[in-house]
C-alpha cells in the first residue's frame, strides 16, 4: 500500500467526530453551536469537492488497489486480522460528495426548527456523519460493519428525542428491523472470513483478499442471503420496508434528510460494493427475485402513496419507489444499468432531501402536513411552491433535472437483459407522475381550504433550495463528470477488463 | 521417634489468597474497633487490598507453578480470572458505601465478607483438584448467602438471602455428588488424573459413572451461573440483594464458575468433548432464549439485568459448546467486558434509586437523560455495549463468542444466538427511551455521586470503550492465557 503523507480519508471520517469535542464547551450557547458544526461540515464538503476537482490527477498515480484513488491501511485488532483500511474509488467519491452535501442540508434545514436540546442535536449528527462517512470509505468487512451499526445510534436518537406523532414507536421499529439484518450479516462476514482462513490460512476481512475466497454454491447462496437481507431491510426492499413511513414521518426534516438521503443509499452501495462482487453466482441466481422484489416495490409504493393524506408519508413512499428503480440496475448487473443506480442514488439524495426539507419548512410554518389543510399556496408562498414544483418535477424524472439521467440509464441497460422489467418499470414512472402531480396540485394550485397564515421562504431558506435546485440542474443537465468519475469503478466492478 | 517431615511447600500460587485473607480477617477484627459511622475506611483498605492482590496476580503473568502436590495451580489462565474477580469485587466495593450508607446498614463486615468471596473464586479459578474447587467455591458461597441478605432490615433482602442460601446449598449437592462418582469411577479428585483415566477408556462416556459424575457436575455448575433451566433463584435473588452485590454477583462468582468448569471439562474430560458439547448447545439456546424473553416483560431494572445477566450467562455458553481456542477465549474476554458494563450499569443504579429503592422501575429513569447528561451517556454506553453494539466491549465479546461457535460449525448455534442478541436490544433501548425521549417526572434532586462510585464509573466507562476499541491489549493475554490449558 502507498502511504499517504496526508490521512485525508482518515480526516474525512473523523473530522466530524472530533468537532463533537469542540462543541462541548458550546453546551449553553446553541447558536455558537451551530455555526461551528455548520463550520466543520463545510469544510468536509470542501475536502470532498476538492478531492472531486482533482480526481483525475489521483487516479493518475497507481494505487494498491486498481480503481481506487486513495488508500489507507493500518493494522487495528491483529488478533482477528481485522484492519483499518479506508479506500476511495469513484462510486465512494459520489458517495461521501452526497454525504457531505446533505449534511449541510440538513443542518441549514434545523437552523431555527431545533430549539431544545439543540447542541446535543448536533453532537448525534455529526456522529452520524462519521458513521456514514465509514461506511462508504471501508474496505475492510468488520470495518464496514462497525461503521454500519455505529450510525444507527445517533439516529436512534435523533428520531427519538425531536421526531413528532408516533416517534418512539418508530424510531424502536427502525432500529430492530435494521439491527435484525445487520446481525445476520454479521455472522456472514464471520463465516466468509472463516472459510478464507480454512482455505488460505490467511486470517483477515479485507475486501480485496475475501474476493477471492471459492465457495461451494450452497454456502455462496446462504452467505448472499444474510448479506442481501440487511442490505434489502435498508434499501428498502419490499417486503421489508415497513419501517420507512413511520420513521421518515416521525423523524425531524434533518433526520428525514438523511434518511433518505443516506441511509437507504448504504443499503445500495453495500450491495454494489460487498454483495455483488463476494457473492456474484449466488448474486445472479437471485436476480429474478429482486427484480421481482423490486418492481413489486415501485408498484406498490407508488398505489400507497396515491392514497397517502401527509405529505411527508407520501415522499417517504416515494422512497421507496425511487429506490426500487436503484435495485433494478443493480439487479441488470450491466455497465449502463449500474451507472445508472449510482447516479440515481445521488440524484434521490438530492431531490427526496430537499423535498423533505420543504415539508419540514411548511410543517414549521402550518404546523401540520396533512394534503387536506392546504390549497392555494402558489398565491400565498410563491418561492415555496416554485420549489415544490421544481423538485417534485424533477422527482417524477423531467428531462434536464436530475431523476431521468439516472432513470433513463437503468432503463436503457436494463432493457437490454430484460426488457419485461424495464416495461413494466416504465410504468411505475408514470404511476409516480400521477401521485406527485396530484400532491403538486391539490397543494399549491387548488382552492384555499384552511385559511392559514404563511410568510414565504426567508433567505436562508431561499439560498439553500437555490443551492440545491442548481445543483439539480447541473447534475440534469451535464452529468457528463459524474458518469465519468464512475466509468472506471463501474468497468471494475463488471469485470469488463481494465 | 520418627520425625514429621513437613513437606516443602511452595506458596507462591496462593500467595493472593493468603493475602486477601488475611488482610479481610483483620479488617474483622479491626471493624470491632472502628466507630459505626466510619466504617467507609473498612471499605477503602479494602480496595487498596484488591488493588495490591492484582498487583500480586499480575507478577505472576506467565509463570507455570504448581504446588500442593497439584492441587492449585498458577498459570495464565488462572491469573486472568482472578483479574476478574478482582475488577468485580473493586468495582463492587467502591459503589457499597454510598448505597450502604443512604440504607442505613453500613456494617463494617460487608467488605471483608467480598474478600473472603474473592478469595474463593480465586480457588476456584486456580484449582486443579476437585476438592480445591469445592472449597472455593463454598468459601465463595457462603460469603454470597451473607452478602445477599446483608440488609437485614430489608424483607427483599432478607428472602433474597435465604432462598440463595437454599437453592446454593442443593446445587452444592449436586456438585459434590458428581465430584463424588467421578472419584469412584477414577480413583482420583486430580483434574490431571482424571484426564489421563479418561483417555485411557476406548470409549469413556460408556463408563456410566464417570458420565453420571460428569453431568452432575455441569448442573452445579449450571446452578452457579445461572443457566436455565437452573436459573430460577436468580431474579428474587438479584432484585433483593443490596444493589452493589447484585452487580458483584453477577459478574464474579459467574466468571467464577465458568473459570472451574472450564478447567473441569477441558482438561478432565476433553475426550468426551462430542457429549457435553451437545448438551452445552441445548443450555446455550435455552440460556439466552429463556433470559432475553422473559427480560422483555420486566419492569423493574434490577430484573431485568437480572433476567439479563442469564442471557450473558447463555452467549458464554456459546463458547463453551464451541469449546475451541476462540470460544475460551471468547468467554474470558466476555466475562471481563461484563463486569465492565454490568457493574458499570448497576452503579448507575445506585445512584438513582432512594432509601429502600421504591424507584427501582425503568419508568423511574424518565426524563434522566436530560437531569443528569453525564451519567445518562455513562448508563447508554453501558447498555448498548449490553446490547452488543460497536465499538463497545460487548460487541466485540459477541464477536469472539460467535466466530468460536462458527468455527466449530455451529451456524445454527450462532444464528439462535445473534437472534436474542437482536430481541434483547429492545429491552436496553427501552431504558433509554425513558432516558431521553419521556418527560421527566422527578427532579432527581436527591442524587448525589460521591467520588468512589465516580471512580468506579470512570474505570466502568474507559474499559467499556476501550476494550471495545483497541481490544487488542486483551486480547492477546486472553489468548496466551488459554494456551496451558
Amino acid at each position: 500500500m502507498i502511504p499517504n503523507s496526508l490521512p485525508i480519508l482518515t480526516i474525512l471520517v473523523f473530522l466530524p467526530l472530533a468537532c463533537c469535542l469542540l462543541l462541548l464547551p458550546a453546551w449553553k450557547r446553541p447558536r455558537l453551536a451551530f455555526s461551528l458544526a455548520l463550520a466543520s461540515m463545510l469544510l468536509e464538503l470542501a475536502l470532498t469537492v476538492g478531492l472531486f476537482a482533482s480526481w483525475k490527477g489521483l487516479a493518475a498515480v497507481q494505487t494498491a488497489l486498481p480503481g481506487f484513488l486513495l488508500l489507507e491501511d493500518r493494522s487495528w485488532i491483529e488478533a482477528f486480522g481485522i484492519r483499518y483500511t479506508l479506500g476511495l474509488d469513484g462510486i465512494s467519491l459520489l458517495m461521501v460528495m452526497l454525504t457531505a452535501f446533505s449534511f449541510c442540508v440538513a443542518i441549514l434545514v434545523s437552523w431555527r426548527a431545533i430549539k431544545e436540546r439543540a447542541v446535543l442535536f448536533l453532537v448525534l449528527l455529526l456522529a452520524m456523519e462519521t458513521g456514514i462517512m465509514g461506511v462508504f470509505l471501508s474496505l475492510d468487512l468488520a470495518l464496514f460493519y462497525l461503521f454500519w451499526e455505529v450510525m444507527l445510534i445517533p439516529m436512534f436518537f435523533l428520531i427519538g428525542v425531536w421526531g413528532h406523532g408516533r416517534r418512539i414507536y418508530s424510531t424502536i421499529k427502525f432500529f430492530l428491523f435494521t439491527l435484525f439484518g445487520s446481525l445476520l450479516m454479521l455472522l456472514a462476514i464471520i463465516a466468509l472470513h472463516l472459510f478464507h482462513a480454512q482455505q488460505t490460512g490467511v486470517v483477515t476481512f479485507a475486501l480485496h483478499a475475501l474476493l477471492k475466497t471459492t465457495l461451494a454454491p450452497h454456502t455462496q447462496l446462504w452467505l448472499y442471503a444474510a448479506f442481501f437481507l440487511a442490505f434489502a431491510i435498508k434499501f428498502p426492499l419490499f417486503p421489508v420496508h415497513t419501517w420507512l413511513p413511520d420513521a421518515h414521518t416521525d423523524a425531524p426534516t434533518a433526520g428525514s434528510v438523511i434518511l433518505a438521503g443516506l441511509l437507504l443509499k448504504t443499503g445500495s452501495y453495500g450491495l454494489i460494493r460487498f454483495g455483488y462482487p463476494l457473492f456474484p453466482q449466488a448474486a445472479h441466481i437471485l436476480t429474478p427475485l429482486f427484480y421481482t422484489l423490486a418492481l413489486i416495490g415501485i408498484i406498490y409504493a407508488s398505489l400507497v402513496a396515491f392514497a397517502q393524506e401527509d405529505m411527508k408519508r407520501l415522499i417517504a413512499y416515494s422512497s421507496i419507489g425511487h429506490m426500487g428503480f436503484v435495485a433494478i440496475g443493480i439487479a441488470a448487473w450491466q455497465p449502463v444499468a449500474l451507472s445508472g443506480s449510482i447516479i440515481q442514488m445521488a440524484n434521490h439524495g438530492v431531490t427526496t432531501g430537499a423535498l423533505f426539507c420543504l415539508v419540514g419548512m411548511l410543517d414549521e410554518r402550518a404546523h401540520t402536513r396533512e394534503i387536506a389543510a392546504f390549497g392555494g399556496l402558489w398565491g400565498k408562498t410563491p418561492l415555496w411552491s416554485f420549489f415544490f414544483l421544481f423538485f417534485s418535477l424533477a422527482s417524477v424524472g423531467l428531462p434536464g433535472l436530475n431523476n431521468f439521467v439516472g432513470e433513463f440509464l437503468i432503463l436503457a441497460g436494463t432493457m437490454k437483459s430484460s426488457p419485461l422489467v424495464a416495461a413494466l418499470a416504465f410504468g411505475g414512472i408514470v404511476l409516480t407522475l400521477i401521485y406527485m402531480v396530484r400532491l403538486v396540485q391539490e397543494v399549491c394550485f387548488q382552492e384555499e381550504r384552511q385559511p392559514l397564515e404563511l410568510t414565504d421562504l426567508v433567505p436562508r431558506e431561499l439560498c439553500l433550495l437555490a443551492l440545491v435546485a442548481l445543483l439539480n440542474l447541473w447534475m440534469g443537465v451535464h452529468p457528463a463528470p459524474l458518469l465519468d468519475l464512475i466509468r472506471t469503478p463501474v468497468r471494475l466492478l463488471i469485470g469488463g477488463g481494465p | 521417634m520418627d520425625m514429621i517431615t513437613i513437606p516443602a511447600v511452595n506458596m507462591t500460587p496462593i500467595m493472593p489468597e493468603i493475602f486477601l485473607s488475611v488482610l479481610a480477617m483483620a479488617l474483622l477484627l479491626i471493624n470491632v474497633f472502628v466507630p459505626s459511622g466510619q466504617k467507609s475506611y473498612i471499605g477503602y483498605i479494602s480496595f487498596i487490598g484488591v488493588i495490591a492482590a492484582a498487583v500480586l496476580v499480575g507478577t505472576g503473568w506467565g509463570m507455570h507453578v504448581e504446588s500442593f502436590n497439584g492441587a492449585v495451580v498458577q498459570d495464565n489462565f488462572a491469573s486472568f480470572f482472578k483479574m476478574i474477580f478482582l475488577l468485580a469485587a473493586g468495582l463492587a466495593i467502591l459503589i457499597s458505601d454510598q448505597y450502604m450508607v443512604r440504607e442505613e446498614c453500613n456494617h463494617g463486615e460487608l467488605y471483608p465478607l467480598i474478600l473472603f468471596t474473592v478469595v474463593g473464586m480465586m480457588l476456584m479459578a486456580a484449582g486443579t483438584d476437585l476438592m480445591t474447587i469445592f472449597l472455593g467455591l463454598e468459601v465463595m458461597s457462603v460469603s454470597l448467602y451473607v452478602l445477599a441478605g446483608f440488609n437485614r432490615e430489608n424483607r427483599k433482602s432478607n428472602e433474597a438471602g435465604l432462598k440463595y442460601f437454599l437453592l446454593g446449598a442443593f446445587s452444592t449437592g449436586f456438585l459434590l455428588y458428581g465430584m463424588a462418582l467421578t472419584y469412584g469411577a477414577t480413583g482420583s479428585t486430580r483434574i490431571a488424573d482424571i484426564a489421563t483415566f479418561a483417555a485411557q477408556q476406548s470409549l469413556p462416556s460408556s463408563n456410566v459413572m464417570l458420565l453420571a459424575g460428569m453431568l452432575l457436575m455441569i448442573t452445579g455448575f449450571a446452578f452457579k451461573v445461572a443457566a436455565a433451566p437452573f436459573h430460577m433463584w436468580t431474579p428474587d435473588v438479584y432484585e433483593g440483594a443490596p444493589t452493589p452485590m447484585t452487580a458483584f454477583m453477577s459478574a464474579g462468582p459467574k466468571a467464577a464458575g465458568f473459570a472451574a468448569a472450564l478447567r473441569i471439562l477441558l482438561v478432565s474430560f476433553s475426550t468426551m468433548q462430542a457429549d457435553w458439547s451437545q448438551l452445552f448447545w441445548v443450555l446455550a439456546v435455552l440460556t439466552m432464549t429463556v433470559g432475553n424473553i422473559t427480560a422483555l416483560r420486566q419492569d423493574n431494572i434490577k430484573r431485568m439485568l437480572a433476567y439479563s445477566s442469564i442471557a450473558h450467562a447463555g452467549y458464554c455458553l456459546v463458547g463453551f459448546t464451541a469449546g475451541n481456542p476462540t470460544g475460551t477465549a471468547g468467554i474470558m474476554f466476555y466475562m471481563l467486558s461484563y463486569t465492565f458494563m454490568n457493574i458499570g450499569a448497576f452503579a448507575i443504579i445506585v445512584l438513582v434509586g432512594k432509601k429502600g429503592e421504591p424507584n427501582g422501575n425503568v419508568m423511574d429513569f424518565a426524563g434522566f437523560g436530560f437531569k443528569h447528561p453525564a451519567l445518562a451517556v455513562a448508563m447508554s454506553i453501558f447498555l448498548f455495549s449490553l446490547a452488543g453494539m460497536p465499538p463497545t466491549a460487548g460487541f466485540i465479546g459477541k464477536f469472539y463468542l460467535f466466530s468460536g461457535a462458527i468455527q466449530k460449525g455451529y451456524i445454527w448455534l450462532a444464528v439462535i444466538g445473534v437472534l436474542n442478541s437482536a430481541a434483547s436490544v429492545y429491552y436496553y433501548l427501552r431504558v433509554m427511551v425513558y432516558m431521553y425521549m419521556k418527560e421527566p417526572t422527578e427532579e432527581f434532586d436527591w442524587l448525589q455521586v460521591s467520588a468512589p462510585i465516580a471512580l468506579s464509573l470512570l474505570i466502568s466507562v474507559t474499559g467499556t470503550l476501550v476494550l471495545g476499541v483497541v481490544p487488542s491489549i486483551v486480547l492477546q493475554y486472553a489468548q496466551e492465557a488459554i494456551k496451558l490449558i
